[in-house]
């Protein structure tokens, strides 16, 4: 296995050190290090560093950057400041989601866009489909790696490497060409994908696996771990944030995706899908992400029934697990909105089975808050 | 963690003969190394009657279902009811404490058709190299 797949900076590093490679969406990627549970208590507790250099990285460039962006993009890009990073999203005409993407404000005439490892190419054929005004759009996917830092200790374990104060950097903000010890320039964000506070750092391609064992070495008396792309589906789960290609895709706008929070219809700018969205907006959305609690035995996967105590068919699971922090089997599922509130009780087909299962508020994981506000 | 009193299944089952048309299973320490970590396991009624190659029950890890298929027919005259609480004990323990259900024998023949432990053993070899490739 490996010569179809492609590779992250850090192939020949796990080839290396035998670290077990799986196919992810067409990426050789581990799906751990050592099990997918300790990783996962390892970022809940202390940190834990992933490799996700299969992300892809677009720059926008030119006059008109930020019009050719908002009229893509869901959120209000107008709204953005140099130096802060928004989540936003990029549908069709009709609604459907073409990727959940961060863009980060570079200057006034630059931004990255951040897409989807196995969204990457499309977005980006999307935007050149699109392209108007003085706009330069460059595909560096292949020239940047991406390392995230993630867990309670995160910062602790990073400022031992930078010598600008990193407390300094809010959530969903970043710091563009920042020195960590002898390596190229660095663009840190206080971003991430696991509920937790953390980092994530992009920089050359042909360094990351220098900057792998500079923070596993700085991180080595906090607690710091390696850690799969398993534990990162776990952690994500818990912290309720939706994925691409489970609660959301072609098929599942925004609004019912569980991100309708950048989706700004009111904004200035026209965009396109908003006609769709905005009417989704009046009627109300006919089917919504929403969480389960399984009050039964057993797991609850992608793809799995749900039913209304009646027996009808109210949805469909699109992510579950047992959840390694509450102990308990949790997912999200695509539900009819009307009869899913909180509290009611539902069934998930397992194995032919049916299986109690309850409406529960999101997120199932919420860390407390140690940021003064 | 092998021994040799056991046989093998390509499906990475372990049978243990414990008296006469009485055999234990569980999964190997291979299929615990495949499957990561074990968070649920759903073992068969006591009473049930099982054929050969048929679905027994299911392991689940963090990251997929695997069913267990019975390597023998028979009647489930026990199972382990220390997997509902505690499935991590398969990961722990395949041999011994993560075991899944004991099973009398209808066709004692069955048997003869397993691996032994030297053949499961270059069997898995082989799937290994496989792997590689």
């Amino acid at each position: 296995m490996g010569e179809e797949l492609k590779q992250t900076p850090l192939f020949n590093y796990y080839k290396e050190n035998n670290v077990k490679l799986m196919d992810f969406g067409g990426w050789a990627l581990p799906i751990q290090f050592s099990s997918i549970i300790d990783e996962h208590q390892s970022v809940r507790t202390y940190a834990g560093l992933f490799d996700v250099s299969h992300m892809g990285e677009i720059l926008v460039k030119g006059n008109d950057s930020e019009a050719f962006l908002n009229y893509l993009l869901t959120n209000d890009v107008s709204k953005m400041k140099n130096g802060q990073a928004q989540y936003n999203a990029i549908v069709n005409e009709n609604g459907g989601t073409i990727d959940d993407l961060i863009i980060f404000k570079l200057d006034e005439k630059g931004y990255l866009v951040t897409p989807n490892a196995s969204n990457s190419d499309r977005v980006f054929q999307w935007m050149e489909k699109h392209l108007t005004g003085d706009v330069v759009l460059e595909n560096k996917s292949e020239e940047i790696g991406l390392l995230a830092l993630q867990g309670p200790h995160a910062e602790r374990i990073l400022q031992k490497l930078a010598n600008n104060d990193l407390s300094k950097i809010k959530p969903f903000h970043f710091v563009q060409h920042i020195e960590l010890k002898n390596l190229s320039p660095v663009l840190i964000s206080r971003t991430g994908y696991t509920g937790e506070d953390g980092f994530e750092l992009y920089l050359e391609a042909g360094e990351t696996e220098k900057l792998w064992h500079l923070l596993l070495e700085a991180g080595a008396e906090e607690g710091l771990q390696p850690c799969g792309l398993g534990a990162r589906d776990t952690l994500r789960l818990e912290a309720s944030l939706s994925l691409y290609g489970n609660e959301l895709s072609d098929d599942i706008s925004p609004l019912q995706g569980g991100i309708g929070f950048a989706v700004k219809t009111k904004k200035e700018a026209d965009f396109i899908g908003k006609a769709a969205l905005t009417a989704q907006l009046k009627s109300g959305v006919d089917k919504k992400i929403k969480g389960l609690k399984l009050v039964g035995k057993g797991i609850a996967r992608h793809g799995y029934k749900v039913f209304a105590e009646n027996g009808s068919e109210i949805g469909v699971v699109t992510s579950g697990t047992k959840s390694p922090t509450l102990g308990d089997s949790i997912a999200l599922a695509l539900l009819t909105t009307t009869g899913s509130d909180v509290g009611t009780n539902v069934k998930v087909e397992i194995r032919n089975k049916l299986v109690d299962a309850v409406i529960v508020q999101t997120p199932f994981y919420k860390r407390e808050s140690k940021n003064k506000l | 963690m092998m021994t040799e009193d056991r046989l093998y299944s390509k499906d990475h089952e372990w049978i243990l003969p414990l008296g006469e048309n009485l055999v234990r299973i569980g999964i190997t320490e291979y299929a615990v190394k495949q499957l990561g970590d074990v968070v649920y396991v759903e073992v068969p009624e006591v009473d049930a009657e099982v054929s050969a190659g048929g679905e027994i029950g299911t392991v689940e890890s963090i990251k997929s279902a695997s069913e267990i298929f019975s390597p023998v027919t028979g009647i489930i005259i026990a199972v382990n009811e220390e997997l509902e609480d505690g499935p991590e004990l398969v990961n722990a323990s395949p041999f011994e404490e993560g075991w899944f259900a004991e099973i009398q024998l209808e066709n004692p023949i069955e048997l003869q058709g397993l691996l032994t432990e030297e053949q499961y053993k270059t069997y898995i070899a082989e799937l290994a190299a496989e792997e590689e490739a």
